[in-house]
């Protein structure tokens, strides 16, 4: 019996991914734990093993196929023996069921219930790439009212056919979302955004160049827009003097040990003292440290600190998981390792899904103040910008500080107001009396 | 000892089983190919090409007969029939040699001798019973003999032969077929064509062109049956210009051999009857395929009507046993053969391969004018329910037709008006043969009337008139 191989969940929350890459080819002999193939999910490429032993009998879902459905077939593996006629039985029936499980796999509160999700297969090319489809299949899509996009082809090269077409009017699959475009009427339904066309038109046509959106790119536009269109947010700010911080840092960088090669075993960045501050401040006001839902409130037992991380192309939010119980330095080797693999988009998605909170950093780059968007599950951020020196009244007398100043962006619906500056004002207490963290 | 066990036998060269040979070679496939009479079948040796070539011949003795038509002039124009039969004999001789290069070239075994399944992987080849038609190509050389060989798939692939009428059997000196009107001894004076479907009515065309007196009798209500009625009346009408003549509804119940040739009983719908009596009778209706004596009955491989029932794939009932081409059905065609056999082999060997479509399978007859077509006729579409835009489109209009002295036909596009979907194309005229596959890739990659229209058609072409008609059918015709 040929063995499928099915879009793997490589997270809880995957729903789908691209699968950007295909290590062996069809006839290739494959033992279990080989790398047969690179899934590209919203945020980092993975790599596939091989579970089982046998050979590629056929690859179902070509490389470089965008928005996979979990469970989805994407190829047959054949057991030793096995001729590829056997594949005819394996290979068709699974592919459709697996589109109408996916949305189960959905766990996560973030997934805004509001937002019209597209019937049937995800839209191959969201990206504006061409979509191949005989001139038949386009028309037949248009008159029966199919996106293309969301349909896979079987002809040539992957090109959509007539056949294709009527697989899907059979199947129900591949409506066109008519909400994406006449949206204003489902009062929850994300406004639409402009056309490709309306906003090309408003350039001239050499004056730009068109880059084709990645998988990240469009996980920040969905999450974000989601997030700005479904969470009542608002902003508390506050200063904090960073003198006895910065002095603490000092001292601790200076009596980190040192290895035969000279590298020191840590070395505390002013990012590394704010995340473990916050996480002692959720600890502290644990009804701040929750995430919502439309049935409950989550109340979080640990302050898992998701990170900013601008990345080339994008940013990824790395999770400090259980940051009140770790030391600074624990932390700070962590975010390191988390801020390389970032960049090398390697970071695994339980290592940057979730989280109970966030912090966004622009003081290296000498942003004063800002606010960010929450980043659900999360139902709070703290922006942070650059500590510089400020005149400061103490005691009533004018003194310099160097001052460091933060908002906290908050979801309304499960941390009020005075909530937000309750937490802050843990925060502020942490980084003003920076050897409370160290206790 | 040498070695018998293959991946893949083959049983038939012909266009079918030899294509399927290279395939299954090119793919890998450790393969041989059975054949008991001629490398390349009946297409190669008694059919497709040696008549091409009689065609051939009797289409250039027409332009010489009508020389001054063009402002040239030629006197005493005669045929040698021994040299016309001689030359279509060498075009087949050639290629005939041809497919034993092209199985050396793949390394294709040939097993010469009679194959049979003599069990699931097992083909047993054994002196071949048939007497084979004279004159005989020589086989080729380095043949493997008779014996029992091991295939894991074996492809039956042995063709049909002409569908005989009880009471009118073939006896190669009146009443002929195929085989004996493909080398004529002499030209008949006079000729009737039984059936008048691809093969009687080339026949009909080429005896008539080399001046005999020809009478098609047909049972159905047209000529040429599976074409398009209008296509067909026209080819019909060009015909009897030219002389032939034509019994329609009407069967031939009893034939009578006399001193000076057959006389034959024809009974038409009204129930008359009527003698008529000519120096040969053709016998062309139909063929059947060859699924005796291959052991596949006692395999227990289902056949339908003479044919071996396959899915879209050539796979029979029995695993391990295909079929493809004539013996699986029709549309007998080499072409559907060739395609049937790749998409067997190929789907044999683990190819992502499409089941055989048979809605865009084309078909030609190189009779005087020619007709070619592809999919569904005007009436056939109408009764799969289609709503039909019908374009049209004379020959009488197109420049090129008219310089090449050649007025006379149609070019008929038939779309579903709903979707633009290209349903059929049907032709009748000069080089239409050639023309028709511009039509067979377009249904193959969907177009529409749009693109159709979009493209641009080389001046001066014939194929002008395939574009013509694509507009005519909405409304839009330029050159009439």
């Amino acid at each position: 019996m040929p063995i499928n191989i099915t879009m793997p969940a490589l997270s809880p929350t995957m729903e789908e991914g691209n699968l950007a890459k295909w290590l062996v080819k069809e006839g290739d002999t494959v033992s279990a734990g080989d790398v047969i193939a690179e899934i590209e999910t919203d945020k980092a490429t993975m790599e596939v093993e091989a579970v089982d032993e046998g050979t590629v009998g056929k690859i179902v879902v070509a490389a470089g196929t965008e928005g996979v459905k979990v469970n989805e077939l994407i190829a047959v593996l054949l057991e030793d023996g096995e001729d590829a006629s056997a594949i005819d039985t394996a290979g068709a029936a699974p592919a459709a069921p697996a589109a109408a499980e996916a949305p189960a796999a959905a766990s996560a509160p973030a997934a805004a219930p509001a937002a019209p999700a597209p019937a049937g297969p995800a839209p191959v090319a969201t990206d504006g790439s061409r979509i191949f489809a005989s001139p038949l299949a386009r028309r037949l899509a248009s008159l029966n009212g199919l996106d293309l996009k969301a349909l896979a082809g079987t002809g040539p090269h992957g090109r959509i056919v007539k056949r294709d077409i009527e697989a899907a009017l059979a199947a129900g699959t591949g409506k066109a979302a008519p909400a994406a475009a006449e949206a204003p009427a489902a009062a929850a339904a994300p406004a639409p955004s402009q056309s490709a066309d309306q906003v090309l038109k408003l350039f001239d046509e050499d004056s730009y160049e068109l880059v084709p959106h990645d998988g990240m790119r469009k996980t920040i536009a969905k999450r974000l827009t989601e997030s700005k269109q479904t969470i009542p947010h608002f902003y508390v700010s506050v200063d904090c003097e960073l003198d006895a911080l910065l002095a603490l840092r000092a001292q601790l960088n200076g009596a980190a040990a040192t290895d035969k090669d000279g590298k020191t075993a840590y070395k505390l960045s002013v990012n590394d003292m704010t995340i473990k501050a916050l996480a002692l401040a959720l600890r502290d006001v644990p009804d701040a440290n929750v995430s919502w839902t439309d049935d409950n409130m989550v109340m979080h037992k640990h302050a898992d600190v998701g990170v900013a991380v601008s990345i080339p192309g994008g940013l990824i939010t790395p999770i400090i998981r259980r940051a009140e119980e770790k030391p600074l330095s624990v932390i700070s080797n962590e975010m390191k390792d988390y801020g390389k693999r970032a960049k090398e988009r390697k970071l695994k998605p339980e290592e940057y899904q979730g989280g109970t909170t966030a912090v966004s950093n622009m003081g290296m780059m000498g942003v004063k103040n800002f606010s960010a968007v929450v980043n659900p599950p999360h139902a709070t951020i703290l922006a942070v910008g650059a500590g510089e020196k400020r005149p400061v009244v103490k005691d009533g007398e004018l003194a310099v500080a160097t001052v460091m100043s933060v908002t906290l962006s908050t979801d309304h619906r499960c941390v009020d107001g005075a909530l937000g500056a309750e937490l802050l004002a843990a925060f502020k207490g942490y980084i003003e009396n920076p050897m409370s963290m160290l206790v | 000892m040498a070695d018998t066990n293959y991946d893949v036998i083959i049983i038939g060269s012909g266009p079918g089983g030899y294509v399927t040979a290279i395939r299954a070679a090119q793919l890998g496939l450790k393969t041989a190919i059975v054949e008991r009479e001629h490398m390349g079948g009946i297409c190669l040796n008694w059919g497709c090409i040696p008549t091409k070539a009689l065609l051939r011949s009797a289409e250039i003795y027409h332009y010489m007969q009508h020389a001054k038509d063009y402002g040239l002039s030629a006197d005493n124009i005669t045929f040698d029939p021994a040299a016309v039969v001689k030359r279509s004999r060498g075009v087949s001789g050639q290629l005939n040699g041809g497919i034993g290069f092209l199985m050396k070239k793949n390394k294709v075994d040939i097993i010469w001798g009679e194959g049979k399944v003599s069990k699931v992987g097992e083909v047993t080849v054994s002196k071949s019973s048939k007497k084979a038609m004279e004159p005989q190509h020589p086989a080729p050389k380095g043949t493997k003999g008779e014996g029992v060989y091991k295939a894991k798939h074996i492809i039956v692939a042995t063709g049909a032969r002409p569908r005989v009428i009880p009471g009118i059997e073939p006896d190669g000196k009146d009443i002929w077929t195929y085989f004996e009107a493909m080398v004529p001894p002499s030209m008949p004076k006079s000729l009737i064509v039984m059936g008048s479907g691809a093969i009687g009515i080339e026949f009909a065309s080429f005896y008539k062109t080399m001046g005999a007196d020809v009478t098609v009798i047909e049972m159905m209500p047209t000529i040429m049956p599976v074409e398009d009625p209008e296509v067909s009346a026209i080819a019909k009408k060009q015909m009897e210009k030219q002389g032939i003549k034509f019994l329609l509804e009407a069967k031939v119940s009893q034939v009578k051999k006399g001193a000076g040739g057959v006389t034959a009983t024809v009974e038409t719908k009204d129930g008359k009857k009527q003698d008529l009596t000519a120096e040969k009778l053709i016998s062309a209706v139909g063929v059947v395929g060859n699924i005796e004596n291959l052991g596949l009955e006692e395999l227990g491989v289902k056949t339908d009507r003479g044919c071996v029932v396959i899915d879209g794939y050539g796979r029979t009932n029995v695993p391990g046993v295909y079929a493809i081409g004539d013996v699986a059905g029709p549309p007998m065609l080499a072409h559907k053969a060739e395609h049937e056999g790749v998409i067997c082999v190929e789907k044999i060997a683990g190819k992502d391969v499409h089941p055989m479509d048979k809605s865009m399978i084309p078909g030609c007859t190189y009779c005087h004018p020619q007709v070619a077509s592809v999919g569904l006729t005007e009436p056939k579409a109408k009764e799969a329910g289609y709503d039909v835009k019908v374009g049209r489109f004379p020959f009488i209009g197109n420049g090129k037709a008219i310089a090449l002295g050649e007025p006379d036909g149609l070019v008929k596009t038939i779309f579903d008006a709903k979707t633009g979907q290209l349903l059929g194309a049907h032709m009748v005229g000069a080089e239409v043969t050639e023309l028709i596959q511009g039509y067979v890739v377009a249904m193959n990659l969907e177009t529409t009337e749009e693109d159709l229209m979009h493209t641009v058609f080389p001046h001066p072409t014939l194929s002008e008139m395939m574009k013509e008609s694509v507009l005519d059918a909405y409304g839009r015709a330029l050159n009439m």
